[in-house]
């Protein structure tokens, strides 16, 4: 048993470090190992594209985990006193937005904003008062950082609720009781208790968002994230360069999840 | 302003964001659905039924999908049970959650990088070239239906790891020992005890994964090399090849519906299941 359990963690990891250690090969060619050599690190940190794709992964990473984290917060402490149909139908739709596939989304979203903006630019242009200067929306970073809030809220929203559930209905009746006001209550009793939880829940979001590449694929517009730069590379041909991308990126999304993992467990036993 | 007004408006930016970006563009999509395909491409208001009847055209996709999906949760489901057995029965208390951690990390990690990883180890240089040097000659790995179930198991395995755990977990030991003590063969045990009582956590890993794989691209895109392609990958073909909305909404809509019935299916079987224990137990 113990033998097994080996072989599939060999199973779950080899592939992984195929990658680093590929990347740091001397050679040309990435199927080939040569020598040690960190230059495709050097490489890949000078390549303006690489670091264009970064920025834009990061900025929307960042913009979209904080937008989640604060409207997920702020909608699950409120669905906690929402009952009846309103509540089954809020249900529905966060459970519609983990389920659907994110290529589902992905197309989806793409074709109702081209759609909406196809309708709506011209219109704006008409209202401006010259229409050469009018504002045009198009796909771009503005769509990628709204679809990934979306399906980041869902994912925030059932972390809180989570978190939620387990805190005793017992102590924000204490505070109003006390004469707090419920913001008072909010921001001196759920909020401290709830911390790590919307922490983490920022964390995860962040990855998911930063890892995402189905979603991204349509709605980015002309816009390139890191995982579009490395699938389109891909296609192209593996090279030591996105080896050496592939492990950072790798490297850094595990230590966002310790992270979060840490924050989830003192959280817990607090 | 009631308790009442104030949940509705902690609420509201939420619902507005999942109005704009679900709802809207699902309602779209099942619009044009049933619309034309305009000249140039895009979608031409319409309200007919041909994009449905058109569906066999991308029979294949879905067959793939359909024999792969499936095909992919067992595999993992047989791949999982014993780890997840062997983690939550077995394992010393001390290094449980670490060594359950090492398993779910992966899943966290970019299933693109993780799953080019495979184009090495399936391609030419890699396995067949391994296996052609014991003896074994002309296996072909890379871009065939194997690859990419190969990859299916390896990307979605933490997934079905995890809940078996979680109800392998919560097991009562005692029911193990009291079996054991009426004299039950630990294989006995195990077949009448531990196996219906994971029955949830089962259920649920293979629930998720076969979710996620109904919807796959990535994996077949990248190891079935263009040759072994899920609805997924037709999906991406009818919106940013031939920019066929009309139809891709047809097949995007026809994905859905057939994900939302095979899960009420499974509920509903897993539901039974449970109740019908639940009678035998009484009595």
């Amino acid at each position: 048993m113990r033998l097994y359990a080996l072989c599939v963690y060999l199973f779950l990891y080899t592939p992984i470090a195929i990658i680093a250690l590929f990347s740091f090969s001397a050679g040309r060619h990435a199927s080939q190992l040569q020598g040690f050599s960190v230059q495709w690190y050097g490489r890949a940190l000078k390549n303006p594209f690489v670091m264009d794709a970064l920025q834009t992964s990061l900025l929307v990473a960042f913009v979209s985990a904080t937008l989640a984290s604060i409207l997920g917060t702020l909608a699950a402490v409120g669905l906690q006193g929402i009952r009846g149909p309103a509540r089954a139908v809020f249900d529905g739709v966060i459970y519609i937005a983990v389920m659907i596939p994110g290529i589902v989304i992905g197309i989806a979203t793409l074709i109702a904003l081209v759609t909406v903006f196809d309708i709506v630019n011209p219109w704006v242009a008409s209202l401006w008062p010259q229409s050469a200067t009018a504002p045009t929306f198009s796909m771009g970073i503005g769509s990628l950082i709204a679809a990934h809030t979306m399906f980041t809220m869902a994912l925030v929203i059932i972390i809180i609720r989570a978190r939620l559930a387990t805190l005793e209905q017992a102590l924000a009746e204490a505070s109003a009781d006390l004469y707090a006001t419920p913001f008072g209550t909010f921001r001196q009793v759920t909020l401290p208790l709830i911390a790590p939880a919307i922490l983490a829940g920022f964390l995860l979001s962040f990855t998911f968002s930063f890892d995402d590449f189905i979603i991204a694929f349509f709605v980015a517009g002309s816009e390139t994230t890191l995982p579009i730069y490395i699938f389109s590379s891909i296609r192209r041909g593996v090279t030591p360069e996105i080896n050496a991308i592939g492990t950072m990126v790798m490297v850094a999304s595990l230590f966002l999840l310790v992270i979060a993992q840490l924050i989830l467990r003192r959280g817990a036993t607090r | 302003m009631t308790q009442h007004e104030r949940n509705w408006l902690l609420v509201a930016p939420a619902a507005a964001w999942f109005l704009v970006m679900l709802v809207l563009p699902l309602s779209v999509v099942l619009l044009f659905s049933f619309g034309e395909r305009g000249p140039a491409g895009g979608y031409v208001p319409a309200f007919t039924l041909e994009q449905y009847a058109n569906l066999p055209a991308r029979f294949t996709a879905f067959q793939n999908t359909m024999i792969l999906a499936p095909l992919g949760t067992l595999a993992a489901l047989i791949i999982a049970y014993p780890l997840a057995y062997q983690l939550a029965v077995r394992t010393d208390p001390k290094w449980k959650t670490i060594l359950l951690v090492l398993v779910i990390v992966p899943f966290w990690t970019s299933i693109l990088i993780r799953s080019y990883a495979w184009i090495y180890i399936l391609g030419g240089r890699g396995l067949p070239a391994l296996l052609d040097a014991m003896g074994i000659e002309g296996v072909r790995l890379i871009y065939t239906p194997t690859a990419v179930l190969i990859g299916i198991i390896y990307g979605y395995l933490p997934l079905m790891v995890f809940p078996i755990y979680v109800s392998l977990d919560r097991l009562d030991k005692r029911l193990l020992e009291a079996s054991s003590d009426l004299g039950a063969r630990p294989f006995a045990t195990f077949l009448k005890v531990t196996l219906p009582l994971s029955i949830p956590g089962v259920a649920t890993g293979c629930m998720l994964v076969f979710i996620l794989l109904m919807g796959e691209f990535l994996i077949p895109a990248l190891l079935g090399g263009g040759k072994v392609f899920f609805v997924g990958n037709a999906l991406v073909d009818l919106f940013l090849q031939s920019r066929n909305w009309a139809f891709g909404s047809a097949v995007a809509f026809t994905l859905i519906v057939i994900m939302l019935i095979t899960v009420t299916i499974y509920m509903r079987l897993i539901g039974r299941l449970q109740s019908g224990r639940n009678d035998a137990s009484i009595m």
